[in-house]
């Protein structure tokens, strides 16, 4: 039994819980399984291969969310999208077993992102805007029943107090639409026009309140209909932060000595997992062997991203990288094909002048095995995907990292230059880059290189490897939008059989776990 | 005499601690059952003489020992901060839990639009700028928020403090004082000369309302006073607001003649010539045009006379803040309340200088009469002071505090419920 004791260490958040979700009714655009504030933990027990399944789906859906933004999609503009992952990963067969995977996959990943800063801050930004895409999908009278459902301390106005402020928002709406059109539709919309109205403590909606946005009276908010998901999504980011918080501090008391070697890993590898093509295991994709040693400085040329360009640069010249270095270069080079024996003649070579011979052996050897998962606890590691390069911060002297991040405006635009790409694909990149767009920033580098659109977006160094020699090599498939390839791949290969981050060992006799 | 041995005597004798204790204890110096005995315990006070940060057991007796030149008050703490050491370790953590949403405006923030002088200057030609910014704090913290308890205080030397003391006010997170004081943000500062504003073709209802209020005041008071329009330069200065060169050649061609004789007249010219304009935009057919005209006008007013909040004071709720009553030890005023109802009215340049009190309560000493005992302030100037001090804000104050102790302890004899 796993004694996963969430229920009391999470915490419930600050509001008063509805007892379930909110179905959807068959008008709704979309059918949404539900809406939950996920303030109650599913009851009954859980397998592990449902844990990590769920988890692993509901990962997929907030990825996909993240990749969209990084294209630079705003949220409004995402809305069917994220709603179509939202069906594809997390409908189950009946209206119960939908309910209880969202739920179940959203404690299982508070599991897994709240350990740190970073990870906390991309789960809740992902969360969040999940929550609000499908919250604006539902009709206006089940926003007002999830409202009414969940205690939160909004209600609509009363045919009285709108006539009352009606002049007042209707300016506050003009200046905030700036077009009568769109203001006018608002007030005529509805059959009854103080519907599309509700009234908030101004502290609920400080966001609208900064800018703003909503007119108020005597410490009331009047927010519009179309505004209203401000007024849900805050209480909601507000109970998840603060969960997420606890449940950090908590992570010993949550997850018991006696079952924390079975239920970490999963955990752990949950929030370091890439949804694409799973590169980590280059022999199963058949690119093992396709690389000597000798062919890394062609290769560096033709088809490394400016990341891994950097650090076989570095290492070429200083003979040197430090550990986060050899582990981001070493594991992508494993995923680019290159066997255990050709990346020890690498690493012993470029390392000669400063670990010669034994010194190599004692130091580095260990090093490059464990990266193949011959030494140590033998996992097999997984080449790093973009954001988690881009997410580590280089010290003093380390040269990993993601470049178009770390580097400053003239040093990232002097080492684009040398790629030989055309000068308007590197304004291109360093505009993206200095917005924070480091991934398309990276695709423009792509773009600029090859002279053909990148349909995938840039996720991973190997991806962007591969694309790379395809297109070189000629063997470009037609692929279609980044996304719905990328999960293509994914789905094809459902974890959590082949690419489960469990040790065979302690699989076994976990077959269920019990919620507390 | 020495300011020091002023200051000594002012906190010895005239500093009026009875309202002061009042106001900050919030009812919880009652016998009510709700009454919180340690609250007062655990607010910080800050006397700028060695820096330290002293715990409170008799205000009084740590202000007349310190006889601070700058009396600071910050939050109040879950425990009182003088204890913070012996809590540190303990698993506790010293936080603020509650404080009165403030605002500073500070004279120095307009120099650019002030011709009388600049730094630490203030003349009643300037006093204007902030008798309008109380307004239109007033307006919108009233109306808009629906804040009852605010208290405008003089700086004692070129600005205004606001201190909103409503229970809501007081548990508002960072985030929400941070949302009020952007609600308050129009200004944004200066970019190219120009100000930055946050205004738009059409506007809240709070920017409508702040409009009006401040356009009688930019034209009656700051355009004569200031005299903006009175020079090349100025006027030059105050045309790059208008985005329409055909205006602004024509305005300088009538400004020129000499028709308009003095500022407000040229202002007047100059209205009279985009209501020109937007006559002829409006037979184009142009509204956008013609609104933006509107917007170039509002925006000239909102530059020259629209508040300009030290946004970071609001912000958090730890941040510092010179007390009322308190003596500014360059210029010798003390901090006095001003009626938001009469902002206009207040004449920085004769408020009560620690001096004249000292003189007046010397002359007093013979008749105090008994019953004034601890209250020597009754027979000075500081009269009238604290009279608006009670009148504007303590009355109603110590009315609303008694009113939610008694709330509260209904409150905790029902049920508990759902607190925002
Ligand atoms: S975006 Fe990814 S592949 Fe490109 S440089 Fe950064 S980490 Fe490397
Ligand atoms: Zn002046």
């Amino acid at each position: 039994m796993v004694g996963w004791v969430l229920a009391n260490s999470v915490g419930a958040p600050a509001l008063t819980p509805s007892k379930e979700g909110l179905s959807s009714e068959p008008g709704s655009k979309h059918a949404l399984p539900s809406l939950s504030m996920y303030s109650e933990l599913p009851g009954s027990e859980i397998s592990i291969e449902e844990f990590e399944q769920a988890a692993l789906d509901r990962l997929r859906v907030l990825k996909g969310l993240d990749d969209l933004k990084a294209k630079g999609f705003r949220p409004d503009q995402v809305q069917d999208k994220v709603l179509s992952l939202v069906d594809q990963y997390l409908k189950a067969a009946t209206r119960e077993s939908t309910i209880r995977k969202d739920t179940v996959s959203h404690y299982v990943l508070r599991l897994a992102y709240c350990r740190t800063e970073e990870l906390r801050r991309w789960f809740l930004a992902q969360e969040c805007d999940l929550f609000r895409a499908r919250f604006r999908a539902l009709l206006p009278g089940e926003q007002r029943a999830f409202i009414e459902g969940n205690r939160l301390p909004f209600r609509p106005l009363t045919p009285a107090e709108f006539r009352e402020v009606e002049d007042d928002l209707r300016a506050t709406m003009l200046a905030v639409t700036g077009s009568l059109q769109q203001t006018n539709a608002l007030f005529q919309g509805a059959a009854a026009p103080h519907e599309a109205f509700y009234r908030a403590p101004f502290e609920a909606v400080p966001d609208l309140v900064g800018s703003r946005r909503v007119y108020l009276r005597a410490g009331h908010a009047y927010v519009s209909r179309d505004q209203a998901v401000s007024l849900a999504v805050q209480p909601f980011r507000a109970a998840l932060s603060k969960a997420l918080v606890t449940t950090a501090r908590r992570w010993s008391q949550v997850v018991g000595p006696s079952e924390a070697h079975r239920l970490a890993p999963i955990v752990e590898s949950l929030s370091q997992r890439y949804l694409g093509p799973d590169y980590s295991d280059p022999e199963k994709r058949g690119v093992t062997g396709q690389v000597a040693a000798s062919d890394i400085p062609r290769l560096a040329q033709e088809s490394f991203p400016l990341c891994m360009q950097v650090m076989a640069q570095a290492l070429h010249e200083s003979h040197h990288l430090k550990h986060d270095g050899r582990m981001q270069l070493g594991l992508f080079l494993k995923g680019i094909g290159l066997p255990l024996e050709e990346a020890v003649r690498f690493w012993r070579a470029e390392m000669a002048a400063t670990a010669p011979g034994e010194k190599f052996d004692k130091e580095f050897l260990y090093n490059v095995r464990h990266n193949y998962g011959k030494e140590g606890n033998r996992r097999d590691y997984t080449p790093y995907t973009c954001s988690k390069i881009i997410a580590s911060v280089p010290g003093v002297g380390q040269v990993h990292g993601c470049p178009f991040r770390t580097f400053g405006p003239d040093a990232l635009r002097s080492a684009i230059s040398r790629l030989q790409v055309t000068p308007a694909k590197v304004d291109e990149a360093c505009a993206k880059a200095k917005a924070g767009h480091f991934q398309l920033a990276c695709a423009a580098v792509w773009e600029g290189k090859h002279g053909c659109s990148c349909e995938t977006g840039i996720n991973h160094p190997n991806q962007y490897f591969e694309e790379s020699q395809k297109v070189l090599h000629g063997e470009q498939q037609p692929g279609g939008p980044g996304l719905s390839q990328s999960q293509g791949v994914s789905t094809a290969n459902p974890a959590p059989a082949g690419a489960s981050p469990l040790p065979a060992s302690v699989q076994p006799h976990t077959k269920h776990a019990r919620v507390a | 005499m020495g300011t020091q041995e002023m200051m000594k005597l002012y906190y010895g004798w005239i500093f009026p601690y009875r309202d002061f204790y009042k106001w900050l204890a919030y009812g919880n110096d009652s016998k009510l059952p709700q009454a919180d005995a340690g609250f007062m315990q655990r607010r910080e006070f800050c006397f700028t003489l060695d820096g330290d940060i002293f715990d409170l057991d008799g205000l009084q007796a740590a202000i007349k020992e310190r006889c601070p030149s700058k009396l600071d008050i910050g939050p109040v703490y879950n425990i009182n901060p003088a204890r913070r050491a012996a809590y540190a370790g303990s698993g506790q953590t010293f936080t603020p839990v509650e404080r009165e949403l403030v605002f500073d405006i500070d004279l120095t923030d307009y120099d650019d639009v002030r011709t009388c002088g600049s730094g630490g200057h203030i003349c009643n030609k300037c006093w204007p700028l902030m008798a309008v910014a109380i307004q239109i704090l007033d307006a919108g913290l009233r109306r808009d928020f629906g804040f009852q308890h605010i208290l405008y205080v003089y700086s004692g030397r070129r600005g205004v403090h606001a201190w909103v003391c409503d229970d809501r006010a007081r548990c508002l997170s960072d985030e929400q004082r941070t949302a009020v004081a952007n609600y308050f943000a129009v200004y944004r500062g200066q970019e190219g000369g120009l100000a930055r504003l946050a205004l738009g073709l059409e506007e809240h209802p709070a920017v409508t309302r702040a409009a009006a209020i401040l356009e009688p005041v930019f034209v009656e008071r700051l355009l004569p006073e200031q005299g903006l329009l009175s020079d090349d330069k100025r006027q030059e200065a105050l045309l790059a607001y208008i985005p329409s060169e055909r205006v602004r050649e024509r305005a300088r061609q009538r400004w020129a003649q000499g028709e308009a004789g003095d500022d407000v007249a040229r202002w007047h010219a100059l209205e009279e010539e985009v209501a020109k304009e937007q006559a002829t935009l409006a037979k184009a057919r142009d509204t956008r045009g013609a609104k933006a005209l509107d917007r170039a006008m509002r925006s000239v007013v909102f530059a020259h006379a629209y508040p300009r909040l030290d946004l970071e004071v609001s912000k958090k709720m730890n941040h510092l803040l010179k007390a009322p009553f308190c003596v500014h030890p360059k210029t010798g005023k003390v901090c006095v309340p001003i009626d938001p109802e009469r902002a206009h009215k207040f004449d920085p340049e004769t408020v009560v200088t620690v001096g004249r009190l000292l003189d007046q309560l010397n002359k007093a000493r013979g008749g105090v009469k008994g019953s004034d005992a601890g209250e020597e302030w009754r027979s000075t100037d500081l009269v009238p002071a604290i009279q608006t001090f009670r009148a504007c804000f303590l009355d109603g104050l110590q009315g609303a505090c008694r009113e939610s102790l008694a709330a509260r302890a209904r409150e905790s004899a029902a049920q508990p419920t759902l607190v925002w």
